[in-house]
């Protein structure tokens, strides 16, 4: 097991130093199928991983309960007797579960690449740097101690940025890689501060150590506090603060729409599977800790539920299709969120056996699936229209019927309608949110009903509205096949995942145990979601004024959706008016005027009287001798007159 | 009549200052080289007397002389070779007109 935990890190890693040196050596083809040979290998390592630690009863104690194992934990960098920073491989539920998601997306955008990215300029650098982002993404979810976690963390953020520039003569997308960069990066420095409080007072970063014994990180703890909150909730929030940049939950949700500006298969791979449910994942690794702390679980409730709202309100009125897909993963992590944040009933022992922390990683599993697939399959349709906007595609169902279906099966699942896989997951997180208060669960539920509206409503502006109007002779034509399989594998993985019995595998104690569908909440939420289904059919499935109508009636809020809330407007205010205005232009004015000046009058000073007396270097030799004579003549003199 | 040591510097100072005085108002550069040979030689009889009036049992002076004279005729040699090739480049060998080292 240790060899195959080594070889999943490595050959990523290995592959991404390949193609980055070599790859301008190599044809299109020879890069996009070695990349894809290098994933292959990962997928089929990390599935045996998983497989054998789901099953193999060694990996199981007496009483049933998984095992936390460390295939390998080796000193990396060691400062101190205490200080010391450990790289290693942890297997437990979670991990394993990311590595069968990490792998298996990553695998399927490669393979879907040959095809989207079929003679693009950097083909090769493109595949360079999926790997490297596979790598990182390993990195980081089977890291055993937080640092890791955070060299994994920057790692990803770095490939993200590569990833988003990639197109990077186009200026649109290198400025939604710098904003991607510096976004996520502002929040890696709570998380930063997080990790330093939190290991200053538990002087550690492993996770075992911390999340196996809560009690005594509450010791260390003792009763500190800052500011009227205690440390701990500090250094829990500064964390989570990390995992809301990497999650894009409000306010610092504003570089993943721009993060569109990428390639399509890279929106599905980072910015809807994986780097971005990487918030979710810490708070999940360190859930035993966020027990301790109800402020902090309450925060996360919080910024998750608002988030999760304004996501889907702005997905609503977005036209761009990548964009709908961005604010709608927005609002699923913050479904995932909310649902880790409920299992916490503030006494430091999880609300409802945990449920909310079972139902939040069942969702991660499921939406990486159906995310990935919608996005996948909103790259086909881009592939085919050459535009992002459904304006542009309208009717395209008799076009591409293998995209429509994915695509429809993408939208009912996300949507929580049964049997798909959506639906399950979906439930679980409401009933938790129900069990915890009433309140959060009728507010999840009307999120959940607005999320199968807008997909509803995306779904019908691609594929309906009205007859595909066929521009300069160009018919859209369906996706290739290395398009098609990843499509159609997603969307059978979308139609049944729902059926894995998640409790199994992956609980907050790690014990098994089954899971209920709570049919009230059920029942409720599959009403709902028709309802709005039904709306959207209404509204957009023929030609109709019904949306010009709903415009005209709500102006000010349509206004504000589309706009998104001018988030971005007031960053650019905080930003532009504020910071660069009142605090930078001073500052600037200072170094310009004064600190500059002073220097340049050294200079200015030296010039004028080195040019005032350059006369006296007049060329003639015994000029020079007759000021010498003199001067040793003076100095001589005054010699004597000292003395005596 | 007992020769002192004030016997013999006077006759090197005016050889010295004669040097100076050489070195200042010359025009042509061989008679300025002359000039500075003559300041030379009156400071190696300087050495050479204080050794012999002053400390007449060591010898540092005289060497300090011997090793003058090597050292000026290296000197001499470079300064001879300088003033050739000026010499070849500006057809003069006038100091007064050899100004290309200004500012």
């Amino acid at each position: 097991m240790t060899t195959l935990a080594i070889l999943i890190l490595a050959i990523p890693l290995f592959m991404f130093l390949l193609l980055g040196l070599l790859g301008m050596k190599m044809s299109h083809k020879l890069a996009g199928w070695l990349g894809c040979l290098g994933m292959g290998t990962t997928l089929v390592l990390a599935y045996t991983t998983a497989f054998t630690y789901y099953f193999d009863p060694e990996y199981t104690s007496e009483i049933g309960q998984r095992l936390q194992v460390l295939l390998f934990n080796e000193t990396w960098l060691q400062f101190t007797e205490k200080l010391v920073i450990n790289i290693g491989f942890l297997l437990d539920p979670i991990s394993a579960l990311m590595l069968v998601v990490i792998t298996t997306i990553s695998f399927l955008v490669h393979l879907y690449s040959l095809g989207y990215m079929e003679g693009e300029k950097g083909f090769q650098r493109y595949y360079a740097f999926l790997s490297l982002f596979s790598f990182s993404m390993l990195l980081l979810v089977v890291a055993t101690n937080i640092f890791q976690m955070y060299i994994g963390w920057e790692l990803v953020g770095a490939s993200s940025y590569l990833l988003i520039g990639f197109y990077y003569t186009k200026h649109s997308a290198v400025s939604a890689s710098k904003k991607a960069f510096i976004v996520t990066r502002f929040a890696d420095l709570g998380f930063l501060l997080g990790i330093l409080i939190l290991s200053f007072y538990t002087e550690t970063f492993d996770f075992i150590t911390l999340t196996s014994n809560p009690d005594a990180v509450l010791t260390r703890f003792g009763g500190a506090t800052f500011m009227g909150a205690s440390a701990l909730t500090w250094a829990l929030i500064l964390i989570f603060t990390g995992g809301m940049g990497k999650s894009a939950m409000m306010p610092l949700h504003i570089w993943l729409p721009d993060a569109m500006e990428g390639p399509t298969p890279v929106s599905a791979l980072i910015h809807a599977a994986t780097m971005v449910v990487a918030g979710v994942f810490l708070v999940a690794r360190m859930f035993p800790v966020y027990l301790l702390d109800f402020d902090a679980t309450l925060f996360i409730v919080c910024v998750g539920g608002i988030t999760a709202f304004y996501a889907a309100m702005v997905a609503c009125t977005q036209i761009d299709i990548k964009r709908v897909l961005a604010f709608s993963t927005i609002s699923q992590i913050a479904f995932m969120m909310v649902s880790l944040g409920v299992a916490s009933d503030g006494m430091g022992i999880p609300s409802h056996h945990g449920l909310g922390y079972m139902a939040s990683m069942f969702h991660m599993f499921t939406h990486a699936m159906f995310k990935a697939l919608l996005f996948l399959g909103a790259g086909a349709l881009i592939h085919a229209v050459h535009s992002n906007d459904y304006t542009a595609m309208h009717g395209l169902r008799k076009y591409m019927p293998i995209t429509h279906v994915t695509f429809l099966i993408g939208c009912l699942a996300i949507a929580g309608i049964p049997p798909f896989s959506g639906f399950f997951s979906k439930d679980e997180i409401l009933a938790a949110c129900y069990h915890w208060h009433p309140f959060i669960g009728l507010w999840m539920s009307m999120v959940a009903g607005l999320t199968a509206f807008y997909m509803f409503r995306l779904y019908y502006l691609i594929f309906w509205w009205k007859e595909h109007k066929v521009e300069h002779g160009h018919t859209p034509h369906e996706a290739p096949l290395p398009m098609r399989i990843p499509l159609i594998f997603l969307a059978a993985v979308s139609v049944v995942a729902g059926f894995i019995p998640f409790g199994h595998f992956v609980t907050w104690d790690r014990m098994p145990y089954d899971i209920h569908l709570d049919l009230a909440v059920a029942g409720s939420s599959i009403g709902i979601a028709l309802v709005a289904i039904f709306i959207a059919y209404k509204m957009y499935c023929h030609e109709n004024n019904a949306p010009a109508k709903m415009k005209a009636a709500l102006p000010a809020l349509w206004d504000w959706c589309h706009h998104r809330f001018y988030w971005d407007e007031l960053y650019m205010f905080i930003t532009h008016k504020i910071i660069f205005g009142l605090i930078c232009k001073p500052i600037a004015w200072f170094d310009r005027h004064i600190i500059d000046g002073t220097m340049d009058a050294f200079a200015i000073v030296t010039n004028k009287a080195s040019y005032a007396i350059r006369g006296l270097q007049s060329g003639q030799v015994q000029m020079y001798v007759w000021v010498y004579l003199i001067g040793a003549l003076l100095l001589a003199a005054v010699g004597i007159i000292c003395v005596f | 009549m007992e020769i002192t040591l004030i016997y013999w510097l006077v006759p090197t100072l005016v050889m010295f200052c004669c040097g100076v005085y050489g070195f200042i108002t010359r025009k042509n550069m061989i008679a300025i080289l002359i000039s500075l040979e003559l300041m030379l030689n009156a400071v190696d009889i300087n050495f050479a007397l204080f050794n012999r009036y002053l400390h007449p049992e060591m010898m540092e002076g005289m060497f300090f002389t011997l090793f003058a004279i090597a050292i000026a005729a290296a000197e001499t040699a470079v300064a001879i070779a300088i003033i050739l090739n000026i010499f070849r480049s500006v057809k003069n060998v006038d100091v007064q007109g050899i100004d290309q080292m200004k500012f």
